[in-house]
């Protein structure tokens, strides 16, 4: 374990009884008491996570805006300051080089959130696509602290501890201000499908903002969260994890991702060409979610088979929902296979597959 | 750290065995394994009846991490499984030495038990 990066939250989540695993290079909870538990939790009262191992890089200069528009397929330029975007990155290929948040502090000012294991990738794609343009990127993770806090009951802990109204705070925007006295940007985001926050902050204030949210917390039913329950809730919620749904494979648009790809953004868009011929000729595979009435997990790479028993693709994510208690799913399937039925053998038994358009469950977050 | 009963016998694949004195052996897996796998999902258990020998693997045990095989401490014949692990097994977190037990075996020879661990040599595994 001595080569895993480490939070500034690690002994906290030791502390507080958290199983620490190697997730992505790094040493994080995978749960503290029961993923089931946890995330029931989330659904029905909140939850707060340490993703301070998500990366953050700042994007500035006269150029800023040309160049977000050259590197990600969503439309960067309907940003105004305290709105948040989110948006595919892709290769030349279409395929995907991560997914990650825009967003927009200023005119030529603008800040990154992309995922922790793809920091050292995605920083070097971006400082190649970033020749010819004036802009400055500057890798923030080391400076920033990540906490989540999510779930019907979040927006009411974190207003106790800040003096922002966050009813002004819509979702997928953000403000600037403190939270227990700490300079935050608190960001009406996350990853669970729920209303909730995402608080970036000093990472010598991480254990000062973490001690404050779960005290304030408790008395609301908010409980710490590990990455096992993170990962059941957004498959649930149906969104997509960079290596399962989106790959250097798998392009926005074979992820079900249309609304993410704005060809006619007036700018040309790494990726621009194939996504446009993927979307004329009609993609060759569909990223589809699917539910079984079954408890046994279908977990990533089964195969997934036609009925007359032939392989039309495979599983990408698969958990057993706590809300449903039935094992749900993501696969990539051919997409001329789509219309027929589709089945997995889990250990000998034969599963049909249900196709599902997630959210698998109603979910309440504040709307934009 | 976890609970190991004193009058339980115990295999080193973390399986526990109860004899009864019907002549029975009731099985599960121990609070060790249970806690190992996180949340249990899903037990499959065999078929009443069904002849196992010792260290023959009699169902999969499924977690939200992974899927284990248990095994058979001793060698013996099916002569109950526990039905309502098929609804909730995770009574097997919350109670694995009682209401999570899985197997109720008929011992081909009860003596075989003794070959087991005890509780004092099963927690210099479990540690």
């Amino acid at each position: 374990m001595s080569e895993l990066q480490r939070t500034p939250l690690r002994d906290f989540h030791a502390a507080h009884g958290g199983r620490l695993v190697d997730f992505a290079g790094w040493e994080m909870p995978v749960q503290y008491r029961s993923i089931l538990e946890e995330h029931k939790t989330v659904r029905r009262a909140a939850g707060l996570f340490d993703v301070s191992h998500m990366g953050e890089v700042d994007v500035r200069g006269p150029g800023a805006l040309a160049y977000l528009q050259r590197l990600v397929t969503n439309d960067v330029a309907k940003l105004f300051p305290g709105r948040v975007l989110y948006s595919p990155m892709c290769y030349p290929s279409g395929g995907t080089v991560d997914d990650l948040l825009v967003y927009m502090r200023g005119p030529a000012d603008y800040f990154l959130c992309i995922n922790a294991g793809n920091i050292a990738k995605d920083l070097a794609w971006m400082r190649e696509q970033s020749a010819g343009f004036d802009v400055t990127l500057t890798d923030r993770s080391a400076d920033y602290a990540l906490v989540a806090v999510q779930g019907p009951k979040a927006a009411t802990i974190v207003q106790g501890l800040t003096p922002v109204p966050l009813g002004g705070v819509k979702y997928y925007h953000f403000v600037e201000g403190p939270v227990c006295g700490v300079p935050c940007l608190i960001s009406r985001t996350g990853y669970t499908g729920e209303d909730g926050f995402e608080l970036y902050h000093p990472v010598a204030a991480a254990r000062q903002i973490a001690d404050a949210l779960l005290a304030a917390g408790v008395p609301h039913g908010l409980e710490l969260a590990g990455l096992g329950a993170r990962d059941s809730l957004r498959l649930e919620a149906g969104y997509p994890l960079y290596g399962h749904e989106l790959s250097a494979e798998i392009s926005p648009l074979t992820a079900g991702l249309a609304w993410t790809v704005k060809l006619d953004k007036g700018a040309d868009f790494v990726g621009r060409a194939a996504l446009l011929e993927e979307k004329q000729r009609g993609a060759a595979s569909a990223v589809v979610f699917f539910k079984t009435g079954d408890r046994r997990i279908v977990r990533a790479e089964t195969p997934i088979m036609d009925s007359a028993g032939a392989p039309v693709g495979r599983v990408l994510s698969g958990t057993l929902s706590p809300l449903l208690n039935e094992a749900i799913g993501s696969a990539l399937v051919a997409t001329a296979a789509l219309a027929s039925p589709l089945a997995v053998d889990i250990r000998g038994t034969k599963l049909n597959l249900h196709l599902v358009k997630p959210p698998f469950v109603e979910l309440k977050r504040a709307t934009s | 750290m976890s609970s190991v009963p004193s009058d339980l016998r115990y295999a080193k694949s973390h399986e526990w065995l109860k004899l009864e004195s019907d002549g029975t052996a009731l099985i599960g897996i121990t609070d060790y394994a249970q806690n190992s796998l996180g949340d249990i999902t899903f037990v499959q258990l065999p078929k009443v009846g069904t002849l196992l020998k010792a260290g023959d693997s009699f169902g999969v045990v499924e977690s939200v991490k992974a899927a284990s095989d248990v095994y058979a401490p001793i060698a013996g014949t099916v002569v109950a499984v526990n039905e309502t692990l098929a609804q909730t097994p995770e009574l097997v977190n919350r109670d694995p030495y009682a209401a999570g037990w899985m197997l109720r075996l008929k011992p081909a020879n009860a003596a075989d038990a003794a070959a087991l661990l005890d509780a004092a040599a099963y927690q210099q595994v479990a540690s």
